[in-house]
């Protein structure tokens, strides 16, 4: 898969930060090889790439946001709140798999829209709007549940995020990769296409693309709701991964900001690849399987997170600094 | 709140700004206890207190054999007739939250206990939703609205206790549980044994099961609580005693995905583990799915009386044990608060009983259509109501 996604940034042309992601991805998954006996095989990286897939998606959602200019704290929340409502109205019940799959999806693309419209037509910045609907939501399935979920997922439901089937050679391909590969093809093909390329132009100077004629409030309103629905995804595949809990979506928003700095993305909006973003996520994951295969005290993910949103940062400011500099002399 | 807390933080990194924040407040289940000599293995660990919880566990308890919520090990009675008063009595409850399944399931049995009672003209709770500058607010206000006795379950120890002992001063019967406070001035203070005597249950458990030279891996919530850590602190020292190879001990903070996460990382490294221990069971369905999904046997193991591992444990005949920290204890302070009110003697320290779980009483625990997230040590089964109160 590491290959696959390669190739596929390298027909289009790799954006603003998308080689060093690259870079450090390959390197962490050379020394997972060396670490842990199970890399030496792929079923290794295809356990990975499962584990890694929640976030992955989250990250393709958040890069909507980010590269439009926004931010959307609510998705760790939306997570919860989906997993929860999940495991709620199936309560065990096998045929309810198929209608509660969908209502979670247009719940997911709802509190989206919500996001989106508060931000574009009432004026108020992304950043309060979606730190706002975390709290909302926090607090409405902790009504809702009193603390303690009720409920549980079906098997059927729980099939996505945890089974797989057997492929000659490869061993056991989960389907969460099948449904991150449909994804990242998806997205690929829109970020190539005229609404993917307007929403980066929105994120680096609205007021030439509304000159332009664009319709601003529309695409960044699009861009919540893509994000909305990808939080969706993730939740019936988190759910699926590792069955009920009110902690699933805990610090997810901020592991997936995270994630898209770490590809390259600039946050404030204008650059940065999509295939980057996931690839940050998949770079954060396999750094976190290194860590905990090393040994090292789960302590130190915080920290990690922490020092590489600085640096990313901190490296893109460089960038524009020598930018500036070079423009004026 | 941590959440909200967590986003500030991360907010104040992705603009490069300035934040200042309080840290969250860890929900501290802290007993008040002198600092004994300290082992090299914890700072959490004083020996003569997991002498006492060890020796606790064979004890023989007084009090009703069928209702271990009103049993005690060990007491020593006080005299109460100074709080001797007619009722119908207002009785007044603060409580430190109700933001986990565990202090839900007990909150509702405590409910549940109040409504038995026909002399409780009215049960007052105010609850301080995890935050001490509420609960000291809610006390006072409690204190001042003519309660004619006072129950808490305190949010922090050191915190707290000033709170507590201005209420005790208002001359009213203060009874204190689940969490302590440094002072002596409650009635009664209601506790199980203790941290120590549940992670040394599971340990000698385990340690049983996976024999000398075994692997073992510990999954615990998160550090700095002293019960949480008392219950490592004492499984540690076990393993210790007993040559177990202890592989790795682990936060999950109580997060199913993590969890999971961390056991398919050491499956992977170790290749095999033949024993997990847990500091509370809320994830361990999604470690034995992480051994199913690898394609591996169940290992032994020790999680909790929540009914979603009992479920899996009784469906898949595992090797487990489920030492408690019974909820039924939110029972007690209702009747000890009526006791008192009545003029009777009641334990000065008033220690309930900590079943352990294993295969042969597994039945007695686990019923059919509970949620998953249920304790089946509520002590509620003969309640009015039960089981749709508690679902």
């Amino acid at each position: 898969m590491s290959e696959a996604t390669t190739t596929t940034s390298r027909r289009i042309k790799l954006a603003d930060g998308t080689g060093p992601v690259l870079a450090v991805l390959a390197v962490l998954l050379i020394a997972l090889a060396f670490v842990g006996p199970a890399y030496s095989e792929p079923s290794g990286y295809l356990a990975l790439l499962k584990r890694a897939a929640p976030l992955m998606i989250l990250a393709i959602g958040q890069y909507f946001v980010i590269v439009s200019g926004g931010f959307d704290l609510s998705v760790g929340s939306l997570v919860t709140a989906e997993v929860v409502i999940a495991a709620r109205l199936l309560d065990g019940d096998e045929a309810a798999t198929l209608w509660v799959i969908p209502l979670l999806l247009c719940t997911g693309a709802l509190v989206g829209l919500v996001n989106g419209l508060i931000t574009t037509r009432l004026l108020v910045p992304s950043f309060i709007v979606t730190l706002g609907m975390l709290l909302v939501l926090d607090g409405a399935v902790f009504l809702w549940t009193g603390g303690s979920p009720r409920g549980a997922l079906t098997e059927a439901f729980r099939v996505v995020g945890r089974e797989g089937f057997e492929v000659p050679l490869l061993g056991q391909l989960p389907w969460s990769v099948l449904v991150l590969a449909a994804l990242v093809v998806a997205a690929v093909v829109f970020m190539r296409r005229g609404t993917g390329r307007m929403l980066v132009a929105i994120g680096d100077n609205e007021t030439s693309v509304r000159l332009g004629g664009g319709k601003v409030e529309r695409l960044r309103t699009l861009a919540f709701v893509l994000s909305g629905v990808s939080a969706a995804i993730a939740a019936i595949l988190l759910g699926g991964f590792a069955g009920v809990s009110a902690q699933v979506g805990d610090g997810l928003e901020f592991r997936v900001i995270t994630a898209v700095v770490l590809g390259g993305v600039v946050l404030g909006g204008g650059r940065g690849s999509v295939v980057a973003a996931m690839a940050g996520a998949l770079t954060l994951e396999a750094l976190f399987s290194l860590l905990n295969l090393l040994g090292v005290a789960g302590g130190l993910e915080s920290a990690v997170q922490g020092v590489i949103i600085i640096a990313a940062v901190a490296y893109a400011a460089a960038g524009r600094i020598s930018f500036r500099t070079r423009r004026s002399t | 709140m941590k959440r909200a807390c967590t986003v500030v933080l991360a907010a104040s990194a992705l603009v490069l700004a300035a934040c200042s924040s309080d840290l969250p407040t860890e929900p501290g289940a802290a007993q008040s206890q002198a600092q004994g000599e300290s082992s090299a293995q914890s700072q959490f660990f004083d020996k003569a207190e997991y002498d006492r919880q060890l020796a606790l566990r064979d004890a023989t308890p007084t009090g009703p054999e069928d209702r271990p919520w009103e049993q005690a090990l060990e007491p020593e009675m006080v005299d109460t007739s100074q709080y001797k008063k007619d009722g119908p009595y207002q009785v007044c409850f603060s409580n430190a939250s109700v933001d986990n399944p565990w202090r839900q399931v007990g909150f509702k049995t405590m409910q549940a206990e109040a409504d038995l009672h026909d002399d409780i003209a009215q049960f007052t709770v105010l609850d301080a939703e995890a935050k001490d500058d509420k609960q000291i607010s809610d006390m006072a206000s409690l204190v001042s609205q003519g309660c004619d006795a006072l129950i808490v379950s305190p949010n922090t120890t050191a915190t707290l206790t000033p709170a507590v002992e201005a209420a005790c001063d208002s001359g009213i019967p203060v009874v204190v549980f689940d969490r302590g406070v440094n002072t002596e001035c409650p009635v009664t203070f209601i506790h199980p044994i203790g941290g120590y005597a549940f992670g040394a249950s599971a340990a000698e458990f385990l340690s049983d099961e996976v024999g000398e030279g075994g692997k073992v891996l510990g999954l615990r919530v998160l550090p700095g609580v002293d019960v949480l850590e008392h219950r490592w602190a004492a499984a540690d020292r076990v393993f210790d005693e007993r040559g177990v190879q202890v592989v790795g001990a682990e936060f999950t903070e109580n997060d199913s995905a993590t969890a999971k996460s961390i056991v398919s990382d050491y499956l992977q490294r170790e290749g095999q583990i033949d024993g997990i221990w847990m500091d509370d069971g809320t994830a361990a369905v999604a470690v034995l799915e992480a051994f199913e999904d690898a394609g591996m046997e169940p290992p032994a193991i020790s999680g909790e009386d929540q009914q979603q591992f009992l479920q899996k444990w009784k469906d898949e005949g595992l090797t487990a044990l489920a030492p408690t920290y019974p909820t039924y204890q939110w029972r007690t302070p209702v009747i000890a608060a009526l006791k008192i009110l009545r003029g009777e003697e009641v334990p000065k320290e008033w220690i309930l009983p900590q079943p352990v779980i294993d295969s042969s009483t597994l039945d007695n625990y686990l019923t059919a259509g509970m949620p998953p997230l249920h304790y089946g040590l509520c002590g509620c089964q003969e309640m009015p109501g039960y089981p749709q109160r508690w679902q």
